[in-house]
């Protein structure tokens, strides 16, 4: 089932929505990736988000927080689309990955989602062998044209995720049988497979224990030299650690986006200040 | 402060676990957990035991099924009865009558012949022609060939009936207890008798001399006048053939008794006098006649019976004679049903649960789709019969009997089984192996072929193999299009020609008179079982198979 999509005219998004005054990132990360703009979102009658715009910059991480129930996931995962399969659901706004439209008629969702990838909230290899599970994208997008390219793409995505050294003997063996930490590191390594632009993680720790929890924040520092990475945490010390802007939402609104920095330290809202301080959510 | 905590050291606290009525709550949840479990037990405990009745009668009365009575009979054939050039044409039951002669007592009669020879199945004569058709190289000499012998010898020699059956009825027996106590029974002669008051009726005797009439009817009227309440015919059967002369020569010596009441003397029946002695008087059981014991006896007296496992059971297709029968066709025939009905079912049954699963819009037409093939699986297969009957034999005009329209009628059964059981397999695929495809960028058919469909395997094989041990014992759309076909030879057998299949054989068996298809029907359950049973296995080892790859 595919979401109510308007045809509309190709939009171009070329100046970043940021206020005048947030002009204190160095200039090569004001490079914008993706761009929302009025996003409104329903499931059924019920309405999810309310005029969300938000830029995510190339090669920095962005974090949205906000309590239980606030539309993070719901809003992540209409950056790719993954809501179209969500019975009952519409969106009404603008999405753009480099000023295209990603909710334009003509994009297919399958091809975005290969641009923008996705690692969800509890680690979900396929029962499939570890070998398998990276090299599935590869094979459905055709990126190898042989067994040696393929082999090749697998090792570089299981060394890019630092998974390797772990698996390396044993790659033919169910990517089900590894430990918790190790089974996100391996969906990480399959959503990096297909060299994705975007990269959107939705809680990746929140079903990890503290030291596969460092380990994927590790990675995550390594992965944003080359991708735009999302996430999603529950974990405020997450977002002040890894995220270099955070996003603030709240009641399906986004209340504030800024440096992570600045939120953590001298936010303009007061509900910010309030849930950041832990005085509700 | 210290006011208010000493008064709550004084009250009840509001759990105390230790007060009576706390122990008494726990005794009372105790005992519930102990009565649910009691209940399972017994209902698990009455389920059991009435399988365990089901199968031990069934094992009981179809064991003896699978052995079959055979003599080993020594056939000259002689080639001046069949021809080397065309053995199918010989005279073999002629041949088979001579292997029988010396078994037969010199002074038998033509008829006496005959019964004899019907010792062996009535078709003793084609199985010694597909033997000699088989191997030609066997005329002009000596063969020994076992051959099954008819369903009463079979029975006999495995003790199903009795060679020799009480004379008397326990009827008769109580037609005598209650004449003994009237006083009516006399040693007479060395004879027990009846010693009865006879009314000579005139209407009934002539004078004579010789006095004629129907005597027997006068001593069965006064036999009547002794026990009034009777109207049992088998009642006379008390009385000695020889009663009607007992009154003949009472007239004779006296023809003034005419019209008058006189007491006669009645000897009893010789069965009746071995019962006044206090035995238990037996005669040959009917079904055989004295030279036909004589012939088997002198048969088993040389050696010649045995009973081996009734390979024929398997092998042979129907017959009319038990001894000859088998599952052959039926089995064959419930075969090519069920390899169509799977053929059909199973594709368009998945595809049908994966559209309506994956695909299908949520809107009044799926529902009423979704509805209706929920219902379809409550619908009493008898109407799928009637269905087959009236759309693919009536309209489509296909073939009557055969396994295609069999497995055409038995598919509708077995969709929404099917249908029902694949959409629950893939329900229970977790929504985390459709984002994690969808995620990667894996399009919809992609999503279900590589990986929802793969995992919901073992649940749809199995749901297909419960809908297929449906089908293979269902027996009345079976019959309504008429696949109960009497089928005596697999040879012809097709998917477009008549057929049989196992349940609508073992109804055809059932209805059977001859003693044999009793043991014979149960037998043909047990294999009907054997086969679901190891149907299950099958879809149990094929869950295993396909949960452990990876």
């Amino acid at each position: 089932m595919e979401a109510n999509v308007e045809a509309r005219p190709v939009i171009k998004i070329e100046a970043p929505a940021v206020r005048q005054d947030e002009g204190a990132l160095p200039a090569e990360q004001h490079e914008l990736k993706m761009a929302a703009r009025d996003v409104n979102l329903w499931y059924g009658e019920k309405q999810a988000l309310f005029d969300v715009s938000l830029d995510i910059f190339a090669r920095q991480v962005t974090a949205l927080i906000g309590p239980s129930g606030c539309g993070k996931s719901t809003f992540i995962r209409c950056l790719n689309r993954m809501n179209d399969v969500i019975e009952g659901c519409r969106m009404k706004g603008d999405i753009a990955l480099d000023g295209e439209d990603v909710y334009a008629p003509q994009v297919d969702p399958v091809q975005l989602r290969a641009r923008v990838g996705m690692v969800f909230q509890k680690p979900n290899p396929f029962p499939k062998s570890i070998y398998e599970n990276v090299a599935y994208g590869p094979r459905i997008h055709g990126l190898a044209h042989s067994k040696a390219e393929l082999d090749e793409i697998v090792l570089k995505s299981l060394i890019r995720a630092g998974l390797y050294e772990e698996v390396k003997d044993r790659l033919n063996e169910p990517g089900t049988g590894l430990s918790g930490g190790q089974q996100q590191r391996l969906c990480i390594a399959r959503a990096i497979s297909v060299d994705p632009e975007v990269l959107l993680m939705d809680e990746p720790c929140s079903a990890l224990d503290p030291i596969a929890t460092a380990r994927i924040e590790a990675l995550m520092e390594e992965l944003k030299e080359t991708f735009c990475i999302v996430i999603v945490t529950h974990s405020m010390q997450q977002a002040a650690r890894v995220s270099q802007r955070t996003a603030f939402f709240h009641l399906g609104k986004l209340v504030e986006v800024d440096e992570t920095t600045k939120m953590f330290t001298n936010p303009s809202e007061t509900r910010t200040q309030d849930y950041i301080t832990g005085r509700f959510g | 402060m210290s006011d208010a905590q000493t008064v709550d050291r004084q009250q009840p606290r509001m759990g105390d676990w230790a007060s009576a009525d706390s122990r008494r709550r726990l005794r009372r949840r105790y005992a519930a957990d102990r009565r649910l479990q009691a209940y399972g037990i017994i209902a698990i405990g009455l389920a059991v035991g009435l399988l365990g009745v089901l199968v031990t009668s069934l094992v009981i009365t179809g064991a003896p099924a699978f052995l079959q009575t055979k003599v080993d009979l020594e056939i000259y054939v002689d080639p001046a009865k069949v021809d080397a050039q065309d053995p199918a044409k010989g005279n073999f039951r002629l041949l088979v009558r001579e292997a029988m002669t010396p078994y037969i007592p010199t002074d038998a009669t033509d008829k006496e012949k005959t019964e004899v020879t019907k010792i062996l199945t009535s078709d003793a004569a084609y199985i010694l022609r597909d033997y000699v058709v088989a191997h030609p190289d066997t005329i002009g000499k000596r063969i020994t060939l076992p051959i099954a012998v008819s369903d009463p010898f079979d029975q006999l020699n495995k003790g199903v009936i009795p060679k020799k059956v009480e004379a008397l009825t326990w009827s008769q027996e109580l037609y005598f207890e209650r004449l003994k106590n009237r006083d009516v029974v006399v040693e007479e002669g060395g004879r027990t008798s009846l010693k009865l008051d006879v009314y000579i009726d005139p209407a009934k005797v002539e004078m004579g001399p010789p006095p004629s009439g129907d005597f027997a009817a006068l001593a069965r009227d006064s036999l009547q006048a002794y026990l009034p309440d009777v109207h049992d015919t088998a009642l006379f059967a008390l009385l000695a053939d020889d009663v009607p002369d007992a009154i003949k020569l009472r007239v004779e010596a006296d023809p003034s008794l005419i019209g008058k009441t006189v007491q006669v003397v009645f000897p009893v029946a010789q069965p009746v006098a071995e019962l006044a002695k206090g035995e238990t008087p037996m005669v040959l059981n009917p079904r055989f006649s004295p030279v036909q014991i004589q012939a088997f006896e002198a048969m088993e007296e040389k050696g010649i019976v045995r009973t081996p496992f009734n390979w024929d059971l398997f092998f042979n297709a129907d017959s009319r004679f038990p001894e000859r029968a088998g599952l052959a066709g039926a089995i064959t025939g419930s075969f090519y049903a069920l390899l169509v009905c799977f053929l059909l079912s199973f594709p368009i049954g998945i595809s049908a649960a994966i559209y309506l699963e994956e695909f299908a819009p949520k809107n009044r037409l799926t529902d009423l789709i979704e509805v209706n093939i929920n219902n379809l699986a409550a619908v009493p297969s008898v109407v799928f019969g009637l269905l087959g009957l009236a759309v693919f034999l009536g309209f489509f005009g296909l073939p009557r009997s055969a396994p295609l329209v069999g497995g055409m009628v038995l598919s509708l059964m077995t969709l929404p089984t099917i249908i029902i059981a694949t959409r629950a397999a893939l329900k229970a695929v977790p929504p985390s192996i459709r984002e994690a495809a969808l995620g990667i960028g894996a399009s919809k058919h992609q999503v279900v072929l590589h990986h929802v469909l793969p995992l919901a395997m073992p649940g749809i094989l199995t749901g297909t193999i419960i809908g297929m041990a449906q089908a293979l014992g269902e027996t009345a759309p079976l019959l309504l299009i008429g696949m109960n076909a009497f089928i005596p030879s697999v040879e012809s057998m097709g998917v477009l020609e008549p057929a049989t299949a196992l349940p609508t054989q073992i109804y055809s068996w059932a209805d059977s008179p001859e003693r044999g298809f009793v043991s014979r029907t149960s037998a043909a359950i047990l294999v009907l079982l054997a086969f679901l049973v190891v149907m299950n296995m099958v879809a149990v080892a094929l869950r295993h198979m396909f949960e452990r790859k990876w």
